[in-house]
């Protein structure tokens, strides 16, 4: 069946787009910053450009899981992850202005690229910053920003221009062989974001907190992107379902999608907490520097995201009956979607508005703004092939799922 | 009415459950099934309720992680405090992220051990036990039903005809 972006969607992401245009205007009027409201709002297109465009690559991560896993249940649900998909481009753009504006100086969001950072007797000179120049320099630092896009961007393009060519294939009951080849793209873009997404982190997150590092931030942002991703599936899914599309998705795939957000949500927090406790433990100044600054200016955002965000899905969808039910699925999902966004925004703000960053007007904007994009984008994807891929091998074994 | 209980003996899983359907379907109650492994989507068809181990396991669970952070807090706060790498040692609450491991991995482990017994016990599996499956063999390759005559309103004859229109293996009486 067709899908068609209803009026009241439409409706919808204008609203919130409006809505969050002026809550940023009336943020901006009644920002009273030191360092003024523009460092504020690069802060926060670099926080929300970041969250968004991270789940579209880990649906594109997850898509590709499906193929090597031969996961047979997610089939009927594939074009709802190829939908979240779609935002990589939009994403990739607000990125790429960020960065740029970074390069040019039009904004401090990393320290590192600062002039005389690196130049020794200069004033700004950085003698720590400067031993990393060799990873951290304009022509590495765009080279490697320019690959990560262009392989995911074409890895997605393939995936959803394919699984499309693949409906209209004249089969005959032998296996696609489109099939056969995305199950090789799928295990060349897990080789390829196994090391992407972790040095992506580190690049555009890490690096705003230049001096400090943690080998576990690469895991902890792909964890988060990857549970915001897996939520937003959930959305969806249950939306459609509402409105009378998606009839071949029974509750045991609402069911499989269900344990897998209780699954991701277990990681990130997992991943969380080793990340505090091996720092927390050992409490080397040059690491816990990082918590420090979050525990003594975000403290209640800092911890009480953490808990939301391992608590809710943790308590609430630990049930099978909770895991099949919208009315509990719903609600847990938008709790940790916007606690997932929260995460992403404490990892930017401390170190680049340091004690002045707040959750206030110009953040709850920009988050609206950016949700009312991703909710058309996602949604006109959706439109764009039925909801159902037709020559998938495993379609007919993912209709039958039970358990 | 007899009390006579009827063992349909087959050698296919599906077949069983099929059979099991159908003899359902005529209103004969079947008390038990014995198989080597769990039979998919038969539990609704026999009437089985829902398992509660899944409940049992959270309280176990639970019960571990107080359990793991009371005897922490006896052992390393109140009883013989220990500096370890300068951590605060007279607060559980400041203390805490250094017990988190401990506490989980009991929890899990009260958690699985917990489960296991009363799964055990439940069934009267314990090692040692006198084993209560009436044919050894459904621990290998055949599906058995237990049947009694008082659990329907049909009488032990009939319930073996409706029994013989289905693939059945073998027939016993006891």
């Amino acid at each position: 069946m067709e899908y068609k972006v209803s009026k009241q969607a439409k409706l919808t992401a204008i609203t919130l787009v409006v809505v969050g245009l002026l809550s940023l205007f009336a943020g901006i009027a009644l920002d009273h910053s030191h360092h003024g409201v523009s460092g504020r709002i690069w802060a926060n297109l670099l926080a929300d450009g970041y969250f968004f465009f991270s789940m579209s690559i880990a649906a594109i991560f997850f898509l590709a899981l499906q193929y090597v896993a031969e996961m047979a249940w997610g089939v009927t649900t594939q074009r709802v992850f190829q939908a979240i998909m779609a935002f990589l481009p939009v994403g990739a753009v607000v990125l790429l202005i960020v960065f740029f504006a970074s390069s040019m100086h039009w904004n401090h969001l990393y320290h590192w690229m600062a002039e005389g950072v690196m130049e020794e007797g200069h004033e700004n000179y950085d003698k720590i910053i400067a031993g990393k120049s060799g990873y951290l320099n304009q022509t590495f630092f765009w080279g490697r920003t320019l690959v990560y896009m262009a392989v995911w961007f074409y890895f997605a393009n393939w995936f959803r221009k394919n699984s499309i060519k693949e409906d209209k294939l004249n089969l005959d009951g032998s296996v696609s062989p489109i099939y056969k080849k995305a199950i090789v793209k799928s295990v060349l873009f897990i080789a390829f974001f196994a090391y992407t997404s972790s040095s992506s982190a580190w690049d555009w997150l890490m690096a705003i907190d230049v001096h400090w590092f943690s080998t576990m931030f690469g895991w902890y942002c792909f964890s988060g992107m990857w549970i915001s991703m897996m939520v937003v599936a959930v959305v969806i899914v249950q939306y459609l379902k509402k409105n009378g599309y998606l009839k071949e998705v029974n509750s045991s795939h609402v069911h499989d999608i269900g344990k897998w957000t209780f699954a991701i949500s277990c990681l990130w927090s997992y991943l969380w907490f080793c990340q505090f406790m091996l720092i927390w433990y050992s409490n080397i100044p040059e690491e816990v520097t990082y918590y420090v600054q979050r525990f003594n200016d975000y403290r209640g955002l800092y911890l009480g995201t953490f808990f939301i965000n391992f608590l809710m899905p943790f308590f609430i969808l630990m049930s099978r009956d909770a895991k099949r039910n919208g009315i509990f699925l719903i609600p847990v999902a938008l709790v940790i979607f916007v606690g997932h966004w929260l995460d992403v925004l404490i990892m930017v703000l401390p170190g680049t508005l340091f004690e002045e960053g707040t959750l206030g007007l110009v953040e709850i904007g920009m988050f609206l703004m950016f949700s009312g994009v991703f909710i058309y984008v996602v949604l006109n994807s959706l439109s764009k092939a039925p909801l159902q891929t037709k020559n998938h091998p495993m379609y007919d074994e993912s209709l039958h799922l039970h358990h | 009415m007899s009390d006579k209980t009827i063992y349909a003996i087959y050698d296919d899983d599906y077949v069983l459950l099929e059979s099991a359907k159908h003899l359902v379907g005529k209103g004969i109650h079947i008390r038990d099934v014995f198989s080597p492994f769990p039979i998919h989507g038969l539990d609704p068809v026999i009437g089985l309720a829902r398992t509660r181990i899944a409940m049992t396991a959270f309280i176990y669970g639970m019960c571990g992680v107080a359990i793991a952070l009371t005897g922490m807090w006896y052992f390393m706060i109140y009883d013989w405090p220990l500096n370890v790498g300068g951590k605060p040692n007279f607060s559980l609450i400041d203390n805490i992220p250094s017990f988190v491991p401990i506490t989980f991995e009991f929890g899990v482990l009260c958690a699985g051990h917990g489960m296991a017994l009363t799964y055990f016990l439940r069934n009267w599996t314990l090692p040692g036990f006198k084993g209560r499956n009436p044919y050894p063999r459904t621990t290998d390759d055949r599906f058995v039903m237990e049947i009694h005559a008082e659990d329907s309103k049909l009488s032990a004859e009939e319930i073996v005809a409706f029994i013989d229109e289905t693939c059945v293996l073998e027939i016993d009486e006891k």
